[in-house]
């Protein structure tokens, strides 16, 4: 008996275990902080409005479909900041990157008419992630030949990918009635693979579609490339110590640039994946930045900037913002979701210190 | 002439938010924090500061409530300031996460908020502040028409801290103990300097400064308040950025900035520039290109401060 118990709290105290039970803890109180506000804020409905977060995700097939439909896009900017994090460099331009990508992608969709069948789609998401790739060269550029610090460069890209975007769409896909850019052709709409017949409740389908698929491929691909070749080991090194991977002979110029491009063509190819989506959804002509491209930076903390990690993240923040507007039925604001994912990601900041203190715990007993 | 002093007065408009904030910045990057919540801190103490406002109009003359809005402002940048510090000191955590964390849980807060209040989430405002003319100074030819008409009281006290900023950084104890905790605050410490005290002061003046610079951000462009400052505190970091970390180059790199915004948002009324037609997406873009050319040229030796981000461990000395 005694055996079987030391055996259990070597399991506590190993270290997967301390970094996994931290990010329980984290997701544990800032649910509980959502309950404070929806407590302070109606305290008669609150415990409906919980429920409707906690459950809502699940509530039935539709809602688990448009889970997935809503983690496709965070899933991609997720992907690129964590990617970029991985190789020293904060990307907080996934927002240019995924709105030119997205207008790539729709010019495709509605202006090239010569492909036909799924060609017409994987040629739409093969431009974005060109599009989206390309817009992060600057940065890229500037700061490995330059010195300019890419935050800035990325801040100011993605202002100028926004401006620009309204303007192309305005010169070239209008559709002036609805201030937005044109629906794209039929053939560009991402294929649903069945999906829609799974995620259905009655006759309402969700709006999921390849899209999701793609997204999960693209973790696969980035996991494989940083942890499996030597390509990605070496942008990884330049992000650890730019000095020491030229004195190892890595040519940490090209790396920097790389590993921009990398990251821009993930939240390009993001970008349209949710407006190939076939939900409706257009560019609209407005001076506010890509939204999405943002979303991506807690997604990737969540995930710890791991690949797989951020799939799941980017699942777990989708399914909390669906519970969200299953809550606003009882009259609370959408954004009460908004509080506690940041409150996740707050003390998600403390896992360092609270897996260690996990593990002291274990430990502890262990020698009991 | 008078399209002269109208884009100067109208930079002002741009650029004193800025270079209030990205201050701010400074003295938290300068003291080894780097602090990406400037945004979500601009937005905390715009949304408190326009309650205040809400609460009071009509009640109190113009004035004296601006000053009552600005205090809150404060206080409540200094509080939501402490989150980051208390993060990014005490729990050595990734300065990027608690920041992250901060910028998204200021907007959505102050929406719930509001929309408990006053049930939807604009929260509007009267704007009494406005001076068309400062008795006396207005009166002076030329520099009174640019400096001292048709602007807010709030131009003169974002200069008056850049002066104190300055001087604070550069001239007094704290400001070299500051300096020393961004570079390298092993030696710091090993002179008997509180790091962790220092970078608590860093991050909370960053905090008073950028609450201040949300709401003198709200009130000359706005009439409500909608749980944004539309990415300034973003813009108030690559200022930041732009002016390497300095008080004379921040305030360059923010005129630099707001005068680029100002030609992109007033070329209709600049006769040059209104008679050619390019379309106004194209002037929109160049406040961003051209700070982008700037940097190209200008930043080869350009440093952030040493120990910036990372966190201070005194076990590791």
């Amino acid at each position: 008996m005694k055996k079987e118990h030391n055996k259990k709290c070597s399991l506590l105290a190993t270290e997967s275990f301390g970094s996994f039970s931290a990010s329980v803890m984290a997701v544990l109180v800032g649910l509980l902080f959502g309950l404070v506000i929806l407590l302070l804020t109606n305290p008669s409905q609150a415990v409906y409005g919980f429920k409707a977060i906690l459950f809502g995700g699940l509530s039935d097939m539709k809602n688990l479909g448009q889970v997935l439909y809503f983690a496709t896009p965070i899933i991609m900017t997720g992907l690129s900041v964590a990617f970029a994090n991985k190789t020293g460099l904060f990307n907080i331009g996934a927002s240019g990157q995924f709105i030119t990508g997205a207008f790539a992608a729709v010019f495709v969709g509605v202006k090239v008419q010569s492909l036909t069948g799924v060609s017409h789609w994987l040629f739409a998401l093969f431009m974005a992630t060109l599009v989206g790739a390309f817009w992060a060269v600057l940065p890229g550029v500037l700061k490995a030949y330059c010195n300019v610090n890419e935050v800035i460069s990325c801040i100011m890209m993605n202002y100028i990918g926004m401006y620009m975007v309204n303007l192309l769409v305005k010169n070239f896909v209008f559709d002036v009635r609805k201030n937005q850019s044109m629906a794209v052709a039929k053939t560009a709409v991402s294929p649903k693979m069945g999906l829609d017949s799974i995620f259905k409740t009655g006759y309402s389908t969700s709006s999921v579609n390849a899209g999701i698929l793609v997204a999960v491929l693209a973790g696969i691909i980035v996991y494989i490339i940083l942890e499996k070749t030597t390509f990605g080991f070496e942008l990884k090194a330049c992000g650890y110590n730019r000095e020491a991977s030229r004195y190892a002979g890595i040519n940490e110029k090209r790396s920097i640039v790389l590993s921009m491009m990398i990251a821009g063509a993930l939240s390009g190819l993001g970008g349209a994946l949710l407006y190939l989506a076939g939900s409706g959804k257009s560019i609209e002509v407005l001076d506010v930045l890509a939204a999405e491209g943002f979303n991506g930076i807690p997604v990737a903390l969540l995930g710890l900037n791991h690949p797989i990690g951020v799939v799941i993240s980017g699942i777990f923040i989708a399914y909390l913002n669906v519970g969200g507007f299953n809550m606003q039925l009882y009259n609370f604001a959408p954004q009460v979701i908004e509080v506690i994912i940041s409150v996740i990601i707050y003390f998600s900041a403390f896992a360092l210190l609270m897996k260690g203190f996990i593990m002291r715990l274990a430990k502890g007993k262990e020698e009991k | 002439m008078n399209t002269l002093y109208f884009i100067v007065q109208q930079t002002m408009f741009f650029s004193i938010p800025l270079l209030v904030v990205a201050l701010g910045g400074m003295f938290s990057e300068r003291s080894g924090v780097v602090n990406v919540a400037l945004e979500g801190i601009m937005v905390i103490g715009a949304f408190s500061g326009i309650v205040v406002i809400n609460l009071f109009q009509g009640v109190l003359p113009g004035q004296p409530i601006l000053i009552a809005a600005l205090l809150t402002a404060t206080a409540a940048g200094v509080i939501v300031s402490l989150a980051h510090a208390y993060a990014s000191v005490n729990m050595k955590a990734d300065q990027v996460i608690s920041g992250t964390a901060i910028n998204m849980f200021a907007p959505a807060f102050a929406i719930c908020v509001a929309r408990s209040i006053y049930q939807t989430q604009q929260v509007p405002f009267q704007n009494q502040f406005h001076i068309s003319k400062v008795p006396f100074l207005g009166d002076i030819p030329v520099l009174g028409d640019i400096f001292f008409k048709n602007t807010y009281i709030t131009t003169y006290i974002g200069f008056a801290i850049l002066i104190v900023s300055a001087f604070v950084l550069n001239k007094t104890k704290f400001g070299l103990r500051l300096r020393a905790c961004g570079e390298h605050p092993q030696a710091a410490d090993s002179v008997g300097v509180n790091v962790y005290k220092i970078r608590y002061a860093g991050v909370m003046i960053s905090g008073a400064l950028g609450g201040i610079g949300g709401l003198i951000f709200v009130i000359p462009t706005s009439t409500n308040f909608n749980a944004t400052v539309a990415g300034y505190g973003f813009l108030a970091l690559a200022v930041l950025i732009f002016g390497q970390w300095k008080p004379q180059r921040i305030l360059l790199a923010a005129f630099f900035f707001g005068l680029m915004k100002t030609v992109a948002s007033a070329y209709s009324v600049i006769p040059l520039l209104s008679t050619l037609s390019i379309p106004a997406e194209i002037y929109k873009i160049i406040p961003y290109a051209a700070t982008l050319i700037v940097l190209a040229f200008t930043s080869k030796n350009s440093q952030a401060p040493r120990a910036a981000g990372v966190p201070y461990d005194k076990g590791s000395r």
